[in-house]
């Protein structure tokens, strides 16, 4: 019987649950992952990821030298394989990095050079990277995925009530008396959050209603499955808004109280009957009454979502059809009442808190705010771009332009993750500089100049941040594969260098010994997290933000007495149709998602057990649709857009209604987002990855 | 609200405990711990091992201390020869019916009670193949002992996916899946919590599992690739 | 009960029809299945599953759980052999191994635990046609398929209108001053009908004696709602047929106690669960609540008070367990009849966790007799321990097998010389099982034993459901404990280790026994076993699988001759 040398208490390097785990080692390997039965946030429960999935971290592929390619300075740049690099040691390859940032700042501006922070490193990590990038290139051109994800949500929230993160902790669903799940199959992308509403409904009689145009698992458990057509979530959430109103659901006391703009709305809404959502939707008018009610009459009503909310082109309309019907509830500001984006990645809420986000500071201090500023300016001791820089999407269109000349990439995978990627190669090809930082060879590294193997989760310590702000440890179980170094070192190593060859006079301050000092110097500057230290979350294992004290206990849910802008805000919405509809020529709907046993670009995943049990890029598809095309399940089949086309396997099934297919976006070999539009939320700038139009054909034997 | 505390007496031992408590716990506040095989913190106890009776003076029958609330005045032996005969035959029929080979906490338990793991010669023993059918974990029910741990945490304990259900009846239950299917055809999402709560190995991780069965890391990676190319099909229709 | 069912759409329309009710018509959908279509595929399982809201995996946890419940199909002709202690003596296996050595095509065998037809042994259920008496030369296809148990009885109270061989009409019920018991009880409030039953100190005749009125108090006292009441004639006890015989005989008498319970306790639904191997009675069953309805005495205002009932009919499908009431309460709501733990009781937290009053067919038909002949009269009946007239299912080596009614108390020489007319074919009388399978042996040198609750208590005996079974000296004992510890070993759930192990090891020793291949140790582990299941088993299958057993070794010790007895463990 195989008995542990030791076993190291961590955090899930998955999604956003924040799974607290136990890795069990025996020489210098994980062999088993277990979880602990009594510590928030799941309770010793996990999911084949978390359970079966972290086995990634011993893959032979694994980074584990400095790589410098071998044609440097070709271009157009092509990608390479691990084949187009040569090794290098730490000295000559950050040398080599040092050199080529400093030469453009020093020529073109830090503004010249865009750069990725990653919602998979930890909080300091993050932190030092956008301490580097600010203080050092120059620059506020910081993003990160959170942009590809819920840049709606935050966007559309921030509008409501002037903040976005989940206003609830998971602990609170199982207690709820209903919730309203829409554009997101939580059983897939968050499995223990799922099962904790699924304990809500099964053991204490929640009900739920189901928004989402997919027969997601959880339909199964529902009181009521509302299937719009994908893209008209608006009307639906509108509508009920109006039958709420109309029928006086609403709670007038916290309306009085709490929230403005309702007259304005009350009028405007008035035409926005269930019937009318009925013609843009298909939902039946007396569904879309019996969820109105439901929602609006229960004590404890939340609302969850994900990407099928956000990743729209009309994501934060989506996001404030929701945070209206919460307004006008009350459903909100009490335990287990409220607003939740379920985050998608382990420390997307950590990255946008820890200043990965080019508008803002970490804690969401705004970089435009001279008095912030100055504390920053004061405090690292340099002084610092006023101007809120690029976000992910714009950066691309910047480099297409030539405004930018360089990008530095830790931890993402933009060559998977972006939409339309045909143009994103395109933009890669003409790039002077690329750099990138990661635990694994990937689509985006194929394009780098350097190489730089990273620590992955399981060799360092940090912090994570999950979907429900609670702060958590990682800590290091088996020693790094070669060279590889964490992020927060190679990260403060480079950036002394790159301060030297810019003649800075004094460092902003990267003599770092361990993350712990890292997470002291954010703390001290980023008010929600001043009572947080590594000794408290030693000690309670977590601890939820804001909390501004050492003596306050955590905020498991937000807005008891205010909202962060004071009232919250009703907003009037139009319905929009989607950008890119079905015609003759591409007469489907593609739908993009996540599946169980996958993980976005499928860097970790395809290199795990996990790929085992789903090895092949699959399309969802309709089995009326499947005969009408003469394809049978298991048949590879061709998708094609107008951007490009895939090939994939056909997953004959129900899920997906009639005229509409799926695709999961795990697989480079088929690789979904070759298909999607770089069309964006005006507001969030984020791409609608749930929407366009594509054509199915069967392939030639 | 508190409520008052009782009194029982363990043992000639007079204690103070909440009326709330089960026996055990109230055992277990007296620094003594109660031998049980399916009790687990995370899973509804259901009584069902029976290692864990103690005699309650007045009782026609031993009390499970894991389900059995405290009243006052109750007077209680845990180590009577009543007591140690049952925990004794339940050890020394499990043995004669199972694999505990990788169950120390029984093995424990047997020592402790001083069974003799042959007492039963020519037993039925519920001898089965081990079920290997997916890529993450094991099921040698052979070593099943019947806590229904992973059928709770399948269900309504845990997991909410109901991909397994205990089959057979008596001495024949097993631990079933839909018509026994495999499981990848199941509903199982391969979360492993059952893995988790398995007390005797039963279910066990595949790396694991061929740790112990001497393969180093690089031929375990190698064996799921193999495995790969068989299973690659079975998920399409899934 | 269930609208003819021949094809899979015809199945779907009737899952259509019961779909809202959700898991607790599954055992019912299974059974339905099975009948229809002689087995449970995967593809019907699937549309019971979908229909019903109930796991996939949990229905193939149903079929193996109960035995009537097939994955394989059954032949068109399939024939269950009764093999339990009443019909082993009778060369039940023989049987069975001839009948399926010459089984025609199409024609399946198997042996079942006690079909309740003990008075006709060896009996067999021909899909849904009882037979009994059977020999291998029998002609199945003749036989009517209703068995008639013998009612007897000096002085029939409970009885009194039995007949068998009848159609029973509610006519004829009213004529012979049906409902008068009802009439009566409705008179006075819940609670004073509560208080008279009490008073009646009527115990109840499943075989724990529960005094039935404390019973009825604390459900119709307990706070949640709605409360239920149950009826349970899952009368599975080998050697016990009692209840079987009163429901053939006087059904509607049945119905009156029923109403007089639900009217005390406040229930306005009950179910009435009966053992799946009484197909005809459950058609007579069904014709009764039927006319009742009709009536208006099952419905809304019943006798134009404020008085609702509604009872619906469960079929149980094979496990003796469900007997049990928790048991039963789970089958019900649509699981396996695992029993519950207890406390909580059935009164507080019962039929889907509310207030619920159980009761054996036999205490149910006491009530309208209480009210009717009053409380003096009937403690008159009886001992003062267990009042009122008793029934006991007569079986074996008896010129007259039946069910004796007895309103004084008699001794079993009574009962099996006097009543019985003692041993056939001039044998001497072996040993007596009496209370069925749970309970113990009595030799020939206790026959004048009163068999009252006060005379067998001091000798650790019980009357438990009326069951005496009666062996010559030609009955091979060994056979007869091999057969009951096969059918305790069959019958366990599964749940407690105690009796899933002990119930196995229990059987493995008792075939040795027969074999004549006894162990060293054998004895002390037959003990160990037994006393551990009786000490520590979860529920009274478990705590009374060995007594018959452990019973018998100490009255015969050369029933269990171990080889040497000097390596016997001490």
């Amino acid at each position: 019987m195989a008995e542990a040398d030791t076993s190291v208490r961590s955090t899930c390097p998955y999604c956003g649950v924040g799974c607290q785990i136990d890795l069990k080692v025996r020489n210098d390997r994980i062999y088993k992952v277990d979880a602990p039965f009594n510590i928030a946030p799941n309770f010793g429960r996990l999911c084949s990821k978390g359970r079966f999935g972290v086995d990634f971290v011993h893959h032979p592929s694994r980074l584990t030298q400095p790589l410098i390619r071998k044609d440097l300075g070709s271009k157009p740049r092509q990608p390479v394989g691990l084949e187009g690099f040569r090794p290098a040691t730490w000295d000559e390859a950050l040398d080599l990095a040092a050199d080529r940032l400093a030469e453009i700042v020093q020529a073109r501006g830090g503004d010249a050079i865009g750069t990725f922070c990653s919602a998979k490193a930890t909080n300091e990590d993050n932190y030092i990277f956008q301490k580097f990038i600010r203080g050092v290139i120059g620059t506020n051109n910081v993003d990160h995925c959170a942009r590809l994800c819920h840049a709606a949500s935050v966007t559309g929230l921030q509008i409501a009530i002037g903040s976005s993160a989940m206003s609830n902790s998971i602990a609170e669903m199982k207690d709820l008396d209903m919730f309203i799940v829409t554009g997101s199959n939580t059983t897939e992308t968050h499995p223990v959050i799922s099962t904790f509403l699924r304990e809500a409904i099964v053991n204490h009689g929640a009900k739920m209603v189901v928004v989402d145009p997919r027969e997601i698992e959880l339909c199964q458990f529902a009181e009521l499955w509302l299937r719009p057509t994908a893209g008209t979530d608006v009307a639906v959430f509108q509508a009920m808004a109006q039958v709420i109103v109309s029928e006086n659901l609403v709670d007038r006391d916290f309306l009085r109280e709490r929230v403005e703009n309702f007259e304005n709305y009350r009028l405007e809404i008035s035409d926005s009957t269930p019937e009318w959502a009925e013609a843009i939707s298909g939902v039946p008018a007396a569904d879309i009454r019996t969820a109105a009610r439901l929602y609006a009459q229960a004590n404890q009503a939340a609302i969850y979502w994900g990407m099928g909310i956000s990743q729209s082109v009309h994501g934060t309309d989506n996001a404030l059809s929701l945070s209206n019907l919460a307004l006008l509830t009350g459903n909100l500001g009490k335990s287990g009442s409220g607003l939740n984006p379920l985050r998608g990645q382990n420390n997307v809420q950590g990255c946008s808190d820890s200043g990965g986000l080019p508008n803002v500071f970490p804690g969401y201090q705004l970089v435009t705010d001279d008095e912030i500023r100055t504390k920053f300016e004061r405090d690292w001791g340099v002084l610092l771009n006023p101007q809120e820089g690029l976000t992910t999407m714009e950066m691309v269109d910047a480099a297409e332009r030539g405004a930018i000349q360089a990008y530095f990439v830790m931890g993402e995978n933009p060559m998977m993750s972006e939409p339309d990627l045909r143009h994103a190669r395109h933009v890669m090809e003409d790039l002077d500089f690329i750099l990138v930082q990661d635990i694994f060879l990937n689509e985006t590294g194929e394009y780098a100049d350097i190489l730089l193997p990273a620590a992955s989760f399981a060799e360092k310590s940090g912090t994570f941040t999950n979907s429900d702000r609670r702060v958590q440890l990682i800590r290091p179980a088996v020693p790094s594969p070669g060279q590889a170094r964490a992020d927060w070192e190679v990260l403060c190593d480079l950036a002394v260098r790159v301060e030297q060859r810019l003649g800075r006079e004094s460092s902003a301050g990267f003599s770092f010994t361990s993350p712990a000092e890292i997470w002291d110097e954010m703390a001290r500057l980023t008010p929600p997290f001043q009572g947080i230290t590594y000794d408290r979350l030693e000690r309670e294992s977590g601890v939820h933000w804001p909390c501004p004290t050492p003596d306050h206990p955590g905020t498991p849910y937000l807005f008891t007495d205010t909202f962060p802008r004071g009232k919250g805000q009703l907003v009037s919405l139009d319905y929009n149709p989607s950008a890119e509809l079905p015609d003759d020529e591409f007469p489907f709907i593609l739908s993009t998602g996540r599946v169980l046993y996958h993980w976005h670009g499928g860097t970790m995943t395809r290199r795990s057990k996990l790929d085992d049990i789903y090895p092949e890029p699959t399309v969802e598809i309709h089995p009326l649709d499947a005969d009408q095309l003469g394809v049978q399940a298991g048949d590879w089949i061709q998708v094609r857009s107008r951007r490009g086309q895939i090939r994939v396997r056909t997953l004959v099934t129900e899920r997906s209604p009639q005229g509409m297919v799926f695709i999961p976006f795990h697989f480079a070999e088929a690789a979904a987002n070759e298909l999607t539009m770089d069309v964006r939320d005006e507001r969030a700038k984020i791409p609608d990855y749930k929407v366009c139009a594509v054509a199915v054909e069967p392939l030639a034997e | 609200m508190t409520p008052e505390p009782i009194t029982i007496t363990i043992d000639g031992q007079q204690i103070s405990v909440s009326p709330e408590v089960t026996l055990m716990q109230a055992i277990a506040s007296i620094g003594q711990d109660t031998p049980v095989i399916c009790f687990h913190e995370a899973t509804t106890s259901e009584g069902l091992c029976r290692l864990c009776v103690v005699e309650v003076e007045g009782w026609r029958t031993l009390a499970p201390a894991c389900v059995t609330k405290v009243a006052d005045e109750m007077v209680l032996h845990t180590d009577s020869e009543r007591v140690r005969r049952a925990r004794r035959t339940i050890l020394e029929m499990l043995s004669s019916a199972v694999d505990l080979s990788e169950a120390p906490a029984i093995q424990q338990q047997i020592d402790d009670y001083q069974a003799d793991p042959e007492r039963f010669p020519e037993a039925h023993r519920r001898t089965q193949p081990i079920l290997d059918d997916n890529p993450f974990y094991v099921r040698d029910y052979e070593k099943c002992v019947l806590c229904w741990r992973c059928v709770q945490a399948c269900g309504d304990d845990l997991q909410f996916t109901y991909a397994l259900s205990l089959g057979g009846r008596g001495y024949e239950t097993k631990i079933a899946t839909f018509f026994n299917a495999p499981m990848p055809e199941t509903t199982c999402v391969f979360c492993g919590n059952c893995v988790a709560v398995c007390p005797t190995n039963a279910l066990k991780g595949k790396t694991e599992f061929y740790l112990d069965q001497g393969m180093d890391y690089d031929q375990i990676r190698l064996q799921r690739r193999r495995q790969q190319k068989s299973s690659s099909q079975d998920k399409k229709n899934g | 009960m269930e609208p003819e069912i021949t094809n899979a759409a015809q199945y779907e329309q009737y899952l259509d029809s019961v779909r809202s009710h959700g898991r607790t018509m599954l055992l019912p959908a299974l059974i339905a299945a099975q009948q229809s279509f002689r087995h449970i595929s995967p593809e019907t399982a699937t549309a019971v599953s979908k229909a019903l809201k109930v796991p996939l995996a949990d229905i193939t946890g149903m079929i193996e759980f109960y035995t009537m419940l097939k994955i394989e199909p059954v032949g068109e002709t399939h024939i269950a052999v009764c093999t339990s202690p009443v019909c082993a003596a009778k060369q039940a296996h023989q049987l069975l191994h001839e009948m399926s050595a010459n089984a025609a095509p199409g024609v399946t065998t198997e042996a079942v635990a006690c079909l309740g037809l003990c008075d006709h042994a060896p009996a067999v259920l021909v899909n849904d046609r009882q037979v009994g008496s059977v020999t291998p030369k029998t002609d199945l296809s003749s036989a009517n398929g209703r068995v008639q148990s013998r009612l007897h009885g000096e002085e029939r109270m409970l009885t009194q209108w039995c007949e068998e061989d009848v159609e029973h009409t509610l006519e004829n019920f009213l004529e012979c001053g049906g409902f008068q018991g009802l009439r009566a009880a409705l008179e006075h409030s819940p609670d004073e009908v509560i208080e008279t039953v009490k008073q009646s100190g009527l115990r109840g005749r499943g075989g724990a004696g529960f005094p039935t009125g404390t019973k009825w108090e604390g459900a119709a006292q307990a706070s949640g709602h709605p409360k239920y009441l149950v009826i349970n004639q899952d009368e599975s006890e080998p050697g016990t047929f009692k209840d079987r015989a009163l429901l053939l005989g006087d059904p509607f008498l049945i119905l009156e106690g029923i109403l007089i319970a639900a009217y005390a306790i406040g229930a306005e639904h009950g179910y009435f669960y009966i053992r799946g191997e009484y197909p005809f009675a459950q058609q007579v069953l069904n014709h009764t609540i039927t006319q009742a309805r009709q009536a208006g005495y099952l419905g809304q205002r019943i006798l134009g008070r404020e008085f609702n009932f509604e009872l619906e009919i469960r079929s149980g499908a094979g496990a003796y367990i469900c007997g049990e009431e928790t048991a039963l309460f789970e089958s019900i709501e649509g699981k396996r009849g695992f029993p519950r733990i207890k406390p909580p009781f059935p009164t507080t937290h019962g039929l889907f966790g509310r207030p619920t009053v159980i009761n054996n067919v036999e205490t149910i038909v006491n009530i309208p007799l209480i009210f009717k002949i009053g409380v003096d009269h009937y403690r008159s009946m009886g001992s003062p321990a267990a009042p009122g007239p008793r029934l006991f299912s007569l079986s074996g080596s008896v010129v007259d097998p039946g069910v004796y009614e007895i309103t004084t108390p008699v001794t079993l020489r009574q009962l099996i010389y006097g009543l019985g007319g003692g041993i056939p074919n001039g044998r001497k009388l072996q040993a007596v099982l009496l209370g069925g399978a749970a309970g113990k042996f009595v030799p020939p040198e206790k026959l004048d034993l009163l068999l009252t609750d006060e005379a067998l208590r001091p000798l650790g005996l019980s009357v438990g459901s009326g069951a005496v079974m009666v062996y010559d000296d030609q009955v091979d004992l060994r056979l007869v404990l091999s057969s009951l510890a096969d059918f305790f070993a069959h019958e366990s759930c599964g749940k407690c280790y105690p009796c899933q192990l002990g119930t196995q090891r229990q059987a493995e020793i008792t075939h040795r026994m027969l074999a004549g291949q006894v162990l060293t140790g054998d004895l002390d582990r037959l003990q160990d076993v037994g006393w551990t299941m009786t000490d520590a088993s979860l529920c009274g299958l478990g705590q009374t699988a060995s007594h018959a057993i452990l019973s018998a070794v100490e009255l015969w010790p050369e029933l269990i001759v171990e080889p040497d007895p000097k390596q016997v463990r001490s």
